[in-house]
């Protein structure tokens, strides 16, 4: 017998695409990676799930070459390696779709995936290579146009073309659907499944865990950085894999009655907006109010007027017309974030550092910034920081937020921990109508459930509560009447009850023109 | 050939000089600016350069040697700039503030033995026929090399920055720095060395003023060019075609203000110095009234600081 037969009679295992054996890494303060293995078969749609701080992230990060391993080996193609840095990721054939997109806007489509590549040749053939690829597998895209002018499902599509250029036999997904219509992600879906046909491994991170369950092959558990089971997501459900992920029983909020709204507490008229920023959508004749007692939601992909909308209704745009925006009857469309909360507006910001929170101040004195208008926390220009502090802590205490106190600065805090906070302050504020923006965007599932249950309760309470959201689960369960907004247009509620997912998602891809008041039932 | 005509050649040839260290100055900061970086040290890099230009240039008599250490000492400057905010992540803003009183302070100490001191001239184009073309030739084929390559810096620039991968790299850089990096783009060496280069630039602007333009030493002798090459770079919406228009149109006013002084008409002269600052100002201010021009060419990332924790 010759070497060649024997070799292959060794090889009657395949090499698993990639092993990970023991890798642990140690942030200060945290073990976010704590001797974690892994394997990953080839054309495998593998999903990697845990809560928000299980690991997932530093994880892949340290695959794609982004971090590097305190400990433990790699093992690619069944080869010993070390991978320096993401260029050296690509050279193994290890390509990364990132969650935030890496996409620069003033560059084009072509000039972006480009700088994805490590010889990307002149920019007529990439142009035209960039055609081929995206004829291939269904994603549509024009090299030559600015990505500013894309939808958020294009520019996926880019960062998806950027890697298949480069022929990978691995791909990362970090929470690739968060930002799809519910029929985007069936395309993406259809693309995944051909790269998995044609041999390459896919890892899948996501929250959505229907979504696992109908495209994943296997599924590993993370929690607190350790792997705490694998199974296969088809036979699980969507609770039990949930279950698997926070360790305990999940608790999901009930369904609020029907039909209990009571007077308008917001209401908007005709409101339109034009900016100066050409990456603004601006908002075109947008009426719908709000009612005691109910929540309305509000879907649609992100930058169809969402960003737009919440500065028009938190103040922070000032509007021409003061009765475009009206809260309990009172015109307040001239009228700042200040004097809007005074009436009795509370908001919650789709952006937590930086607008919801400021990143450098502490929890109380976070808790300062918006809770002084309805708090004792000032008294004749001088802040009572017992006061704030307390309010700080029964914030935490009432939201469950994992922090080592009232002093810790507020970007220490992972999203969904700072999510909670934020929602705590606005929510023990009682106020009478609460504004809110992706309650729960990255958000773990056990966190998730506890916003929501908060939010109707406030509502159950009598407040009317607004939720702007692009996950369109998280709007069936918690609203009353859903609307979508498209291109800066909004399309009438409909009861949460009459309507389905997929005519909201028909709506989400702009399947609406009919005029206003139409179906009111 | 009426006098009017005769003037034509003098003052086109005496916009394209004034012109001439206000466009190395902002193509320097245009490049800085585009990595990210926002640079305000721009007047005190032009001045170390003017001076240390200016004593190579007394010492030796070479004033190729000049522009050289002039270059290196700009670069050198920038140097200090970049490891304080690139490498230590001090603040921009205040950073590029305090390299301005820095230069100043240190120019003035280096250049206290060379005051009054003369200096051979920078040698000037000699091409028989052309260079002697009536009413234009002086103007167009009779300057010295640093203006040509000036002018040669703006397609220069343009095409570096549109044209190459190094180019599209650096844009990328100032424009999204956080993806850059996961990228695996190496963000600091870039905007390192695009500061270099910016202070290269900003040298030469200075020794071209204290070699060429009037040739001789004194403190404060760039007269606030540096701020406005700045301004130059943030109303041309960060374009290199523009700032060569931004450049001429400073040039030319500064000329026209001095032949109406020399006619000795009743306006003070203090009111026409300002006449070249306020009319940059004021056009560039109004061709760039577009916001969305500004906001489509302006490096998103423009004087944050980059920290590369993963």
């Amino acid at each position: 017998m010759d070497s060649a037969t024997l070799s292959t009679t060794r090889a009657s295992t395949p090499p698993h695409r990639l092993e990970l054996r023991g890798i642990t890494k140690r942030f200060p303060g945290c073990l976010a990676n704590d001797s974690v293995d892994l394997v990953l078969k080839p054309g495998e749609i593998h999903a990697l799930l845990g809560e928000n701080g299980a690991g997932k992230s530093t994880l892949v990060k340290i695959i794609y070459g982004v971090l590097h391993a305190d400990a433990g080996t790699l093992l690619w193609q069944g080869q010993e390696t070390m991978i320096p840095d993401p260029a050296g990721a690509r050279r193994l054939g290890i390509g990364m779709v990132f969650q935030h997109f890496s996409l620069f806007d003033t560059l084009t489509v072509a000039e972006n995936i480009s700088l994805g590549l490590d010889n990307p040749g002149p920019m007529d053939a990439l142009s035209q290579r960039i055609a081929e690829v995206s004829e291939r597998y269904g994603l549509s895209l024009d090299p030559r146009r600015h990505v500013h002018h894309l939808s958020v499902g294009e520019r996926q599509r880019v960062e998806i073309v950027r890697c298949l250029l480069q022929d990978p036999r691995l791909l990362i997904m970090d929470e690739p659907t968060s930002v799809l219509t519910p029929q985007e992600a069936t395309r993406l879906f259809e693309t995944l499944r051909v790269l998995a046909a044609e041999g390459c491994t896919i890892l899948y991170i996501s929250h959505k865990l229907e979504e696992i369950r109908a495209l994943c092959d296997t599924a590993t558990v993370l929690r607190g950085g350790r792997v705490v089971g694998s199974c296969d997501p088809r036979k699980e459900t969507a609770r039990s894999l949930a279950e698997m992920m926070i360790g305990t029983e999940l608790s999901t909020p009930e369904r609020l009655p029907h039909g209990v709204a009571g007077a308008p507490k917001l209401q908007v008229r005709h409101l339109s907006t034009t900016s100066d920023n050409p990456f603004a959508t601006n908002l075109k004749d947008v009426s719908f109010e709000v009612r005691a007692g109910e929540i309305l939601g509000i879907a649609g992909v992100a930058g169809n007027g969402q960003a737009e909308l919440m500065a028009a209704l938190s103040g922070e745009e000032l509007l021409p017309e003061p009765a475009a925006v009206t809260i309990e009857g009172r015109p307040v469309g001239h009228l700042g974030p200040r004097e809007r909360r005074e009436l009795g507006l509370a908001f919650v910001p789709e952006e937590r550092l930086g607008r919801g929170a400021v990143p450098e101040l502490s929890l109380s004195e976070n808790a300062l910034l918006s809770g002084y208008a309805r708090e004792p926390l000032v008294r004749s220009g001088l802040v009572h920081f017992g006061r704030a502090r307390s309010y700080a802590e029964r914030i935490i205490g009432a939201f469950n937020v994992v922090t080592h106190g009232h002093r810790a600065e507020a970007r220490s805090l992972s999203g969904g921990n700072l999510q909670k906070f934020i929602i705590g302050r606005e929510i023990l504020q009682r106020p009478r109508l609460l504004v809110v923006g992706q309650p729960t965007w990255g958000v773990d599932a056990g966190a998730a459930a506890a916003i929501h249950r908060a939010l109707i309760a406030l509502a159950q309470d009598g407040a009317a509560v607004l939720v702007i959201s692009q996950d369109l689960d998280e709007l069936f369960v918690l609203s009353n009447r859903i609307a979508v907004l498209f291109h800066g247009r909004l399309s009438d509620s409909r009861p949460t009850h009459q309507t389905s997912v997929e005519e909201i998602g028909l709506l989400m891809g702009g399947l609406f023109n009919h005029p206003p008041d139409e179906d009111e039932e | 050939m009426s006098a009017d005509l005769a003037l034509i050649g003098p003052v086109l040839a005496a916009m394209l000089t004034a012109a001439t260290p206000l466009l190395f100055a902002a193509l320097g900061e245009l490049v800085v600016e585009k990595s990210g970086v926002l640079n305000l040290g721009v007047e005190g890099m032009m001045l170390v350069g003017a001076v240390c230009g200016f004593a190579v240039t007394a010492q030796t008599g070479s004033s190729t040697a000049g522009f050289a250490i002039a270059a290196l000492a700009g670069a050198g400057t920038a140097a200090l700039f970049g490891v304080l905010t690139l490498l230590l992540l001090a603040n921009q803003v205040a950073t590029g503030l305090a390299l301005t009183l820095f230069g100043v302070g240190l120019s003035a100490l280096i250049g206290q033995g060379f005051v009054g001191i003369p200096i051979p001239d920078v040698p000037e184009l000699n091409i028989p026929g052309l260079t002697d073309l009536p009413v234009i030739g002086k103007a167009l084929f009779g300057q010295d090399a640093v203006v040509y390559l000036g002018l040669a810096m703006v397609p220069a620039v343009h095409w570096f920055l549109y044209g190459t991968r190094r180019g599209l790299i650096l844009r990328a850089v100032g424009e999204n720095h956080a993806a850059a990096h996961a990228l695996g783009y190496k963000v600091i060496r870039i905007r390192f060395l695009a500061v270099l280069f910016g202070g290269a630039m900003s040298g030469i602007a200075g020794a071209y003023l204290s070699l060429d333009y009037t040739p001789m030493w004194a403190e404060g002798i760039t007269a606030g060019r540096g701020w406005i090459a700045l301004a130059l770079v943030v109303f041309a919406t960060w374009k290199p075609g523009r700032v060569l228009l931004g450049a001429w149109l400073f040039g030319g006013v500064t000329i026209a203000q001095l032949h109406v002084q020399g006619l000795g008409i009743d306006i003070p002269s203090q009111l026409l110095s300002m006449l070249p600052y306020l009319a940059t100002v004021v056009v560039l201010v109004l061709i760039s009234r577009d916001i969305a021009r500004i906001r489509l060419n302006a490096p998103a990332s423009l004087g944050k600081v980059f920290h590369p924790d993963a």
